[in-house]
């Protein structure tokens, strides 16, 4: 079952600068792994994050095997009005996967 | 003389095995392939040392999950920022780490992953600012548990 913790600050003032931290859970499957019987292990990555804030994109990472398994991101924004933060991973086997957090901008 | 070409058998019989488990492993990235992928990011362009930081352990236990952070001097104006970091390895099987797209509002030029390194190297990241100039920095870094090697269940 994936899950994304995510932590972002639920108010700021304008034009503050704030640090955005995201968890999805996912294993990160190399598919440079072998099984006991030497088959390969197909990748299963996740290749792709994104940011948006009120549908304008803050925030974009290509993701390639050597990314941990559960990848962690933080990264930083700046806040200029209160609205929704949108987070989006999207990865091999049709894995795609949404959070969102809200912000109150004073 | 009997006994010395038992032994030369012996030697090239075990050279061979070696070379046989060389062919099985997954092949590391080149030097070749590690220049390919930072061209296919920079293109002609040259890049240069500096601005750049990067912050990952000097030793790490285990390469599974290592920490790393990266951070460029820029003011991230409207005029002057930081458009992307790119994270590139030298033994992983793939060269590259990841790719992260900024932009002026980022405010601050960091970002901050946990990665998987196979084998004790060096990590390079480099960052492409608003006026097209490349700026790169290289940490090395000791693993003694190597990711990728563990079979799978």
């Amino acid at each position: 079952m994936p899950s994304a913790l995510i932590n972002v600050p639920k108010k700021a003032k304008r034009g503050d600068i704030i640090e955005i931290k995201t968890l999805m859970s996912h294993i990160m499957e190399t598919g440079y792994r072998h099984t006991a019987s030497g088959d390969v292990v197909p990748r299963d990555i996740i290749t792709s994050f994104t940011c948006r804030f009120n549908g304008t994109e803050v925030f974009r990472a290509d993701l390639y095997p050597a990314i941990a398994a559960n990848p962690f991101i933080t990264f930083f924004t700046t806040v200029t009005e209160s609205g929704k933060f949108e987070f989006e991973w999207i990865g091999d086997k049709g894995f795609s996967e949404t959070a969102s957090a809200s912000i109150t901008v004073e | 003389m009997a006994n010395s070409e038992h032994t030369r058998r012996t030697f090239f019989g075990l050279t061979g095995g070696a070379a046989a488990m060389v062919i099985v492993r997954p092949a590391d990235a080149t030097p070749a392939m590690l220049s390919a992928a930072i061209r296919n990011v920079v293109g002609e362009a040259n890049v240069r040392t500096g601005k750049v930081k990067l912050e990952i352990p000097p030793l790490v236990e285990n390469g599974n999950t290592v920490p790393m952070t990266v951070s460029v001097t820029s003011p991230m104006t409207a005029d002057e920022y930081v458009k992307s970091i790119h994270v590139f390895n030298e033994k992983n099987p793939q060269p590259n780490i990841g790719n992260f797209y900024l932009g002026p509002r980022a405010g601050r030029a960091q970002v901050s992953t946990r990665i998987r390194l196979a084998d004790s190297q060096k990590v390079t990241a480099i960052a492409r600012l608003s006026d097209d100039t490349f700026w790169s920095a290289t940490a090395d870094v000791v693993v003694t548990l190597a990711a990728c090697t563990e079979e799978a269940i």
